[in-house]
């Protein structure tokens, strides 16, 4: 109960929200468009569970944007060119894990800082997309949308995917030797060597991981309509860190659970919509968003103080 | 009577559940040196975090030089003269020893010169007066726990406070630097300052103390006279274990083994430039257990980096069970058979959040979960079954290793390398903090490992330890391996004099 003391907060608050708006915004439920606003989170769902998992090892990666809008282009043009969804996906997936490779060689075995890792690979993918694509859409082959299905199977679809894999992943976190080691890495890098853990391949592997994560997040997005924008990136790695912050990992790594990011992403990605709905005017937006995120920073920066004394 | 520079009434403390002091009462004069005595948890660190103003008390008056004082923080209880080592060097690791002792000790306005030349000279001054060899400009990182705890010593003097307290300053140094600090400590109490002095080697309060309290439990138990008026000892150290523990505890070390088996860990001309090691050669057999002794620096903590892989030999070679092996990381030195409990519990050995079952298990994963999957019963089993066999006072295996008071913290990093059931067992200072009761019980532990098969290598910073518990005795000496005794002959002083002896 203590233990996910702030996993149940973040919890709590987004259902009171959810309550709010039953009382004063039953429209906020309708079917279709809220089956919409929840697809579209998906694919955030998705780059927030890897960014969830770099941040437990103490480490960030912020070109995870830039990854997710290569990893897009790319699987459109596979697309495009003819082939399947598999053969995108696979394309995107290969993508997504080699420049998550670069980024964990160069932190985990060049030791350098994440920050200014990730701060230079996401320039460079993103000036690569740039002069490649410049700035023209891709049209996808017909019967990628919605995965070939019914917009409503699609959706269907694209939710089922994205419970499973936070189910999965939390599963794995919590059970295995592998998410044991995340953590064990996260807090305290020198013990974890000492105790026969190799730190630097456990954050290697984590950053391939988020790679990964990138490219299969771009194709959860691209399926979701007909053409792909090569800016469908741009932003993407802040929300995804917003939401494993408001759900209570911590940035200074071993802290924290996926179930909470999950609960993050839908609190930040409630707000807007509920401001809408709640006739809040729209310009309130941000700076409600990030006042829940100085909050959640906020209630960590008094954790750690109490667990230091 | 002089007016007490402090004293504390039926003080309280507790964090969440957890009642760490339930009423203490202590005084403290001018040109006394009060000892602070109690087993593991019994609230000693906490009572000095009071004093120094880094917890908040829940009940009780503190009186600082006769006045009563509320709301203390850290920066007023220094301003108040009084300066604390703490059990854990709290350094600045990136900054030099110079610097650390310039900030500690200058405390300028935010826009203040630093005049570097004055910091560093004032710092070669208050390392020559406690007779540390240090270079005032190595960084704090690369020096070892001692050294670091030298630092810290200069600091309390250089303070000029009319209170310092020391919780277990000589847990990790050796015979040498320990006669260092107790000078520092003499000199003190001779200038009129009150010494707050936290050991569990009881010589040392014997040797030192004029008053002691003893503490159990969160409460103060009594506060006894160390010496009569005219010197005579008033205590026995019966006397004092008993009230500290409630019970008999054996003081006298287990019985050495039979005869040793095969031998289990052989090195020949191993160096490595990194570590400052040369040319050592030695054997640890099964059932054996090796004591490494030698003065801080002498290289032995890094001759256990080296076996187990931290810092790879450069030259010469280990054979494990008559094979020759390469140790070149933690990982392969675990898979090995090796075992590592390392010297500085804080830095490297407990992860502070993690639950103290998890950090038990950290190590065993293999063994302990065979199907790939964690088992939490079986992990709590293995924490509930150290709790018991160890005493480690905590809440229960889901404590997390922060919460624990330092002794218990070393306990958990020695249950972490028990857990593997290691062929061979690396122990660098295993008792360093740990009350008389759960020492003799780790003793007890090791000697019974022995017993089983396993080569076990020590070192141990406490002379009466090394002697009491080794078969076999090596000494270190500027890197080197100087002299090997057979544990029945050694003596105190052909140990120290092997140690000392000038290449
Ligand atoms: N931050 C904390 N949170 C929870 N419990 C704590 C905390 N700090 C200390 N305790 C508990 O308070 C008790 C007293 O701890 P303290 O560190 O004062 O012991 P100690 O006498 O210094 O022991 P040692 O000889 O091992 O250093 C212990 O049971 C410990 O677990
Ligand atoms: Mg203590």
């Amino acid at each position: 109960m203590k233990r996910y003391f702030r996993e149940l907060s973040v919890a709590a608050a987004l259902v009171l929200l959810l309550l709010l708006l039953a009382l004063f915004a039953p429209h906020f439920y309708e079917l279709q468009p809220l089956l919409s606003r929840l697809t579209a989170q998906i694919p955030t769902l998705v780059l927030t569970l890897g960014i969830a998992l770099v941040m437990l090892t103490r480490q960030i990666d912020i070109s995870v944007g830039s990854q997710f809008g290569l990893c897009a282009v790319l699987a459109g043009l596979v697309s495009a060119g003819g082939h399947g969804l598999p053969v995108s996906l696979a394309a995107a997936l290969g993508a997504g894990a080699f420049m998550g490779a670069l980024n964990g060689c160069l932190v985990a075995w060049m030791r350098l800082p994440s920050i200014v890792v990730t701060l230079a690979t996401m320039v460079t993918w993103a000036e690569v997309l740039r002069l490649f694509q410049q700035g023209k859409f891709v049209n996808l082959a017909p019967g990628v949308q919605w995965f070939g299905l019914s917009q409503l199977g699609g959706q269907l679809t694209l939710l089922g995917v994205g419970g499973a894999l936070v189910a999965l992943a939390a599963y794995l976190l919590k059970n295995t030797s592998g998410g044991r080691h995340v953590y064990a890495v996260g807090s305290d890098a020198e013990a974890a060597r000492l105790s026969g853990i190799n730190p630097s391949a456990v954050t290697f592997g984590v950053f391939v991981l988020m790679g990964t994560l990138a490219g299969l997040a771009a194709v959860l997005n691209l399926v979701q309509s007909p053409q792909v924008d090569p800016k469908c990136g741009t932003g993407l790695e802040l929300k995804a860190i917003a939401a494993a912050v408001v759900g209570g990992v911590a940035v200074n790594g071993g802290r924290g659970s996926l179930w909470g990011a999950l609960a993050g992403l839908l609190l930040l990605a409630t707000i807007n919509p509920a401001l809408t709905f709640l006739h809040v005017e729209a310009y309130w937006e941000k700076a409600i968003q990030g006042l829940v995120i100085l909050l959640a920073v906020i209630a960590d920066g008094i954790r750690s103080r109490r667990n230091l004394n | 009577m002089r007016q007490p520079l402090l004293r504390l009434s039926q003080i309280t403390k507790s964090f969440g559940a957890v009642r760490a002091l339930k009423g203490v009462s202590f005084e403290l004069h001018p040109g006394e040196v009060h000892a602070l005595l109690g087993e593991n948890g019994a609230g000693k660190s906490t009572l000095i975090k009071v004093i120094t103003g880094a917890h908040q008390p829940d009940g009780g008056t503190l009186e600082i030089g006769g006045t009563t004082v509320s709301n203390l923080t850290p920066t007023r209880a220094r301003k108040l003269g009084i300066a604390c080592i703490y059990q854990q060097p709290a350094l600045f690791p990136d900054l030099s020893v110079s610097e650390n002792i310039g900030l500690r000790l200058e405390g300028g306005a935010f826009f203040a010169k630093v005049h570097w030349k004055q910091r560093r000279k004032n710092a070669d001054a208050l390392l020559a007066r406690i007779g540390a060899a240090l270079d005032p400009e190595t960084p704090v990182r690369s020096l070892s726990m001692p050294e670091q705890q030298l630092v810290e010593i200069a600091c309390a003097l250089g303070s000029g406070a009319k209170t310092v307290i020391m919780d277990e300053p000589t847990a990790s140094l050796t015979q040498v630097e320990q006669e260092l600090l107790f000078g520092v400590v003499r000199d003190l109490r001779a200038s009129g300052a009150g010494v707050v002095y936290i050991s569990h080697r009881l010589e040392e309060i014997f040797a030192l103390a004029d008053r002691v309290t003893v503490l159990r439990d969160g409460q103060s138990i009594s506060t006894r006279a160390v010496r009569s008026e005219l010197g005579a000892m008033e205590l026995t150290e019966e006397e004092l274990i008993s009230l500290m523990v409630g019970r008999e505890v054996a003081s006298i070390y287990p019985h050495r083994g039979g005869s040793p088996g095969e031998t289990v860990l052989e090195l020949e001309n191993v160096c490595c430039a990194a570590g400052g090691i040369a040319n050592i050669s030695l054997a640890v057999r099964a059932g054996e257990i090796l004591g490494l002794a030698g003065l801080v620096g002498a290289g032995r903590t890094e001759l256990a980096r080296v076996l187990f892989g931290i810092t790879p030999a450069d030259s010469g070679t280990i054979r494990l069970l008559g094979r020759n092996v390469q140790v070149r990381s933690p990982q392969q030195a675990v898979s090995l058979g090796i075992g590592y409990v390392p010297e500085d519990r804080r830095r490297h050995g407990v992860i502070l959040p993690m639950p103290i079952a998890e950090n038990m298990s950290m190590a065993v994963h293999p063994k302990l979960f065979p199907g790939k999957w964690l088992r939490f019963e079986a992990e709590r089993a293995l924490g509930l079954r150290f709790i018991e066999e160890l005493g480690i006072k905590a809440y229960g295996p889901e404590a997390p290793g922060g919460s624990l008071s330092g002794g218990n913290q070393q306990k958990v990093s020695l249950a972490r390398w028990l857990a593997t059931e290691p062929r061979l067992l690396i122990l660098d200072d295993p008792t360093q903090g740990v009350d008389v009761g759960a020492k003799s019980e780790i003793h007890r532990i090791i000697r019974d490992l022995a017993a089983k098969g396993l080569a076990v290598l020590m070192i141990s910073s406490d002379l009466p330890e090394v002697l009491g518990m080794s078969d076999r005795i090596a000494v270190m000496r500027g890197g080197r391996l100087v002299e090997t005794f057979e544990g029945s002959t050694a003596t105190a002083q052909r140990v120290m004099s092997a140690a000392l002896r000038p290449s």
